[in-house]
């Protein structure tokens, strides 16, 4: 499983990042989480509102930082 | 009902005797219950609009044309509708153009996107009622409209830092498919937001409520009034630096208006500490030339130092 957080570095994207994290080791899951900054990269996945997690290279969540719960549940999908 | 149970915590806390402590400490109780309820309820609302109506979707139907020379409107309702947070501006504003949206279409929704905001349309609802809170909405979303209308005018597109374009030409990769939300998720979004505020809400309520209890009717009338013609451009000027406790300026704007401050003065300044604020502008630096932002920002202004003097001749 590949993990991208897209965000500028905000704080709300820094908690989306603790929150994935957290979600995973609860998961007992592994994947590779990496965070991009690069604004043509965020764009190119057409999000409009930031922070963004992308499972896979899909787009699962936009615009908020959730909770570890939260993100657990859209993994697990 | 919430008024008869700031009367009992007064009575509560003071006994029976009136006096300047205890009426602050009423307004206060009364105004904190009211604005916690409308805050919970109005960020409750929004949260679940931009849930099911995202940006990518405002994107999506004001690129389409299905709004028909309405495009600068659409934009602004849809500024107001969506939550405002400055961290979003860079992404929102490449998005944009990216769906090739023209760049006086994207200010009108930049302008309105702050201006109003559900935080503010909360607080303007418990502290000066549905009338003025109309008004300020609606005047927000004309002025939203007519200034991105006004500037796209003037090929501003020069002014914009050369790597948007470079970015705004790749086409995005795939559509975004609707990202998941749910009940849960728009709650814990929305509490976040008021805990993000909360404080500033407090201390602007206490302020205000001192000055309720304290300063003495039509205190401002003697030097801050309809006919001083440098009241609202002053007040414009003092609030720019004051963003980050906007929400908090509100409360304490009430009061000096029910201390005889002219409502028109105190809407222009509420307008400019809103929507005007210093930390968006050092992040649009990044997109915009200095001169593009300094004409963004600089029309902001002075249409709302004029909206302040058409608020003061209605009222």
């Amino acid at each position: 499983m590949q993990i991208k957080i897209l965000g500028s570095g905000c704080p709300n994207c820094n908690r989306l990042e603790v929150n994935t994290r957290l979600a995973l080791e609860q998961l007992g899951l592994e994947a590779e989480v990496t965070k991009v900054t690069d604004m043509a990269e965020i764009m190119s996945y057409g999000v409009m509102s930031t922070p963004a997690l992308v499972v896979n290279d899909e787009v699962l969540l936009a615009g908020q930082a959730s909770s570890p719960r939260a993100v657990a549940k859209i993994l697990v999908r | 009902m919430i008024e008869s149970f700031a009367s009992w915590a007064t009575a509560a806390v003071f006994g029976a005797e009136a006096s300047m402590w205890a009426d602050s400490f009423r307004f206060f109780v009364f105004e904190t219950v009211k604005i916690g309820a409308l805050l919970l309820v109005i960020t409750h609302i929004m949260g679940a609009v931009n849930a099911f109506f995202p940006v990518e979707r405002v994107r999506e139907v004001i690129a389409s044309g299905r709004l028909r020379g309405l495009e600068h409107l659409g934009a602004s309702v849809f500024g107001a509708v969506t939550p405002f947070c400055s961290c979003s501006s860079i992404p929102l504003f490449l998005g944009f153009l990216q769906g090739q949206i023209p760049l006086g279409v994207t200010f009108s929704f930049l302008i309105t996107s702050p201006l109003v905001n559900e935080v503010a349309l909360a607080l303007f609802l418990g502290m000066f009622g549905w009338k003025v809170t109309l008004t300020y909405a609606v005047s927000g979303i004309l002025l939203g409209t007519l200034l991105g209308w006004a500037l796209g005018k003037f090929r501003l597109e020069r002014y914009v830092e050369d790597w948007v374009w470079k970015i705004a030409e790749k086409r995005p990769a795939g559509a975004l498919r609707s990202p998941i939300h749910s009940l849960r998720a728009i709650s814990s979004e929305a509490f976040g937001i008021i805990q993000k505020i909360g404080v500033y809400v407090l201390v602007g309520i206490g302020v205000g409520s001192l000055i309720h209890g304290f300063v003495p009717t039509g205190f401002f009338e003697s030097f801050l009034n309809e006919s001083n013609p440098l009241g609202v451009p002053l007040s414009v000027a003092i609030a720019v630096p004051m963003y980050a406790s906007a929400s908090g300026v509100i409360p304490v704007v009430q009061a000096l208006v029910a201390k005889g401050v002219p409502l028109g003065t105190a809407m222009s300044f509420m307008m400019a500490t809103v929507g005007l604020s210093l930390p968006e502008a050092l992040i649009l630096r990044k997109v915009m030339r200095p001169r593009l932002l300094g004409v963004f920002f600089g029309s902001v202004a002075l249409s709302i130092v004029g909206l302040g003097y058409l608020f003061n001749l209605v009222y």
